[in-house]
């Protein structure tokens, strides 16, 4: 069963690839820009993996892309909470 | 995200996992999770949603909107070595169709089992013909199908 992360009060947010910090829930500085702006998603290459804050089923425990490894993935971006589609 | 949710048993029985993914904190998915999408759909959002303030995966994912700092409508199909089969990015007045995502996996799915022998033509759903590509189709897809039997 998946224990609860602590829930600190720095503003936590999603890293990519190597960019995640050694401890991949220490917070970081929201506006922060990364060093380069990259995009490396295309179809038929690897998906960049990512590890992220999340809530899930009434826990709050971060997410990778890559704990889903062998299982078939849907990643579906959104606006944002609470907008109206 | 609530149309996700509620087809959440079709995409677990396909075998796929789900990630969502915008710039709210996690601690606000769990308002949105309580406090509207559980009356959307029983029991609310079943899979993991992710937060990403900092836009860093957007950026990653080429859906990053600079100017407004929210990641637009992007949906990826990645298999289970992890390479993306699909892509759909939209502009956010514009919701998607979860049953064109639905089709899509198990078109990818077919084609990944027959080890690329398989390809399935336009508007293929599962049970209709597939194409084996090769020597003897080359100027012959004519003869086994064609624009009318897409449904």
């Amino acid at each position: 069963m998946m224990t609860d992360e602590v829930v600190g009060c720095g503003r936590v947010t999603g890293t990519v690839g190597d960019d995640a910090p050694s401890d991949a829930h220490a917070p970081a500085i929201v506006g922060e820009m990364p060093q380069e702006v990259h995009v490396t998603a295309t179809v038929g290459q690897k998906a960049p993996d990512f590890t992220a804050p999340a809530y899930h089923k009434g826990s709050f425990n971060p997410v990778s892309l890559s704990d889903y490894a062998g299982s078939w993935v849907l990643l579906c971006f959104y606006p944002g909470d609470f907008t109206f589609v | 995200m609530s149309a996700v949710a509620d087809k959440y048993s079709e995409l677990q029985d396909l075998g796929v996992e789900v990630i969502s993914v915008s710039v709210d904190s996690h601690f606000v998915h769990k308002m949105w999770n309580d406090h509207e999408l559980s009356k959307m759909v029983d029991g609310g959002v079943p899979f993991a949603m992710a937060s990403d303030q900092a836009g860093n995966i957007g950026r990653a994912y080429g859906v990053w909107d600079e100017a407004q700092g929210i990641e637009l409508r992007g949906r990826f199909i990645i298999d289970p070595d992890g390479v993306i089969q699909g892509m759909e990015v939209l502009t956010p007045p514009v919701g998607r169709r979860l049953s064109e995502t639905i089709r899509q996996i198990q078109a990818f799915q077919l084609v990944r089992e027959s080890g690329g022998n398989e390809a399935t033509p336009a508007g293929w759903q599962p049970g209709d013909l597939t194409l084996k590509p090769g020597p003897d189709l080359v100027g012959k897809v004519w003869e086994v199908w064609n624009p009318s039997m897409e449904q």
